[in-house]
């Protein structure tokens, strides 16, 4: 028993629907490492909207 | 024998053929000019920033490379270099091309201002809208100055990098534009005295169709003139250095010469030796960008050692 082998159109759309794919996962990637880097320059002190608060810099909670 | 036919009719397009309406080429000298724009600004980027900002220019400047082909598919299709793009050979449908053109536009910008700043976005934006509608839709089916006007849009790239670090413009990132802006004409006219082209048959005015070649050769020496006080100038701001100013004197010097000497040849000189002074100066005048845009990244990284700079 034997199956012919695929067309070559079978090959393209794999080819372009592998790509996609890849820049998709690309994609994600970047805005997550984006996230990463733009989250760590807040820093503790500037907290979820970026507005730096004096109260809760590290050393403002020491006497 | 069947199979083949219905198959030829898809005309279902790979992912290289998306790829090839993104310019790749033209997007290597975009990146690599808005990396130098990038890194000799005055102020430092986080490298995970620099890294998506250029890809997402890079993707702007391919998106507005897809507008362009889906406008010129006309004439793109009558000439013999570019009759095998995407679209006129039908790997690509025109509706395919404008879908990809405007959606990576948008990300393209929203990414590099959400990575960035809204400036560099802005210029981004600035950019595909000049080379799309200014450049393709508007003027270069109207005048013969068509390669001046579009030297414009390939010359943003650097200023889109300084202002990725700086946030806004500067003396420093206008003159990196004004040198790609006055280099691309003496550039493609080079070409355009070489290469036998079709552009009379697509009805594009091509300054060597409408003005004749006597009239190019004089062109080329004219801008290749006022370029090297271009050059010169960026080479005594804060991105220049003896480095740049040693390249920008040697290479204008040359790049002078090379237009001198084709301003002084005639067509039945040219024909004899087979365009051999124009394909030269074509050949350098690629090198000067490339050697230009490094002589700033030296000045750039030997200024902490002492060594470039003022």
């Amino acid at each position: 028993m034997s199956f012919r082998p695929d067309h070559e159109i079978y090959k393209r759309r794999f080819g372009r629907n592998l790509g996609v794919g890849l820049l998709l996962a690309l994609f994600v990637g970047l805005v997550f490492g984006l996230t990463v880097v733009k989250v760590l320059a807040i820093g503790e002190s500037g907290g979820f909207d970026g507005v730096v608060r004096q109260g809760a810099a590290p050393d403002a909670k020491t006497p | 024998m069947t199979e083949m036919r219905t198959n030829d009719l898809t005309g279902e397009a790979g992912f290289g053929d998306y790829v090839q309406l993104l310019k790749p080429r033209v997007m290597s000298l975009v990146v690599f000019t808005a990396v130098v724009g990038l890194l000799v600004a005055p102020v430092p980027v986080h490298p995970f920033v620099a890294i998506v900002s250029i890809l997402f220019i890079a993707l702007g400047a391919g998106a507005s490379g897809a507008l362009n082909m889906w406008w010129d598919a006309d004439i793109d299709g009558m000439m013999k270099r570019t009759k095998g793009r995407p679209i006129p050979s039908g790997r690509v449908s025109p509706g395919e091309a404008l879908g990809l053109g405007v959606a990576l536009s948008g990300i393209s910008i929203v990414m590099l201002g959400l990575a960035a700043n809204f400036v560099a976005a802005g210029l981004l934006a600035f950019t595909i809208f000049f080379y799309v509608v200014v450049y393709s839709m508007w003027l270069k089916r109207l005048t013969p100055q068509n390669i001046v006007i579009g030297g414009a849009a390939g010359a943003f790239p650097p200023m889109i990098g300084w202002a990725v670090a700086t946030g806004g413009v500067s003396v420093e990132s206008a003159l990196m534009f004004a040198l790609i802006f006055m280099w691309t004409p003496p550039h493609f006219w080079a070409l355009a005295l070489f290469m036998k082209t079709d552009y009379s048959d697509a009805k594009v005015p091509m300054l060597t169709v409408t003005h004749g070649r006597k009239a190019t050769r004089a062109h080329i020496l004219v801008y290749t003139v006022l370029l090297a006080p271009v050059g010169i100038a960026a080479a005594f701001t804060s991105i220049g250095g003896p480095i740049t100013l040693a390249a920008a004197v040697l290479l204008n010097g040359w790049f002078v010469v090379g237009a001198w000497r084709i301003w002084r040849r005639d067509e039945v000189q040219a024909e004899a030796d087979k365009y051999s002074v124009e394909k030269a100066v074509f050949r350098f005048s690629l090198y000067y960008l490339f050697l230009h845009f490094a002589a700033f990244l030296a000045d750039a990284a030997l200024r902490p050692y002492g060594l470039g700079g003022w």
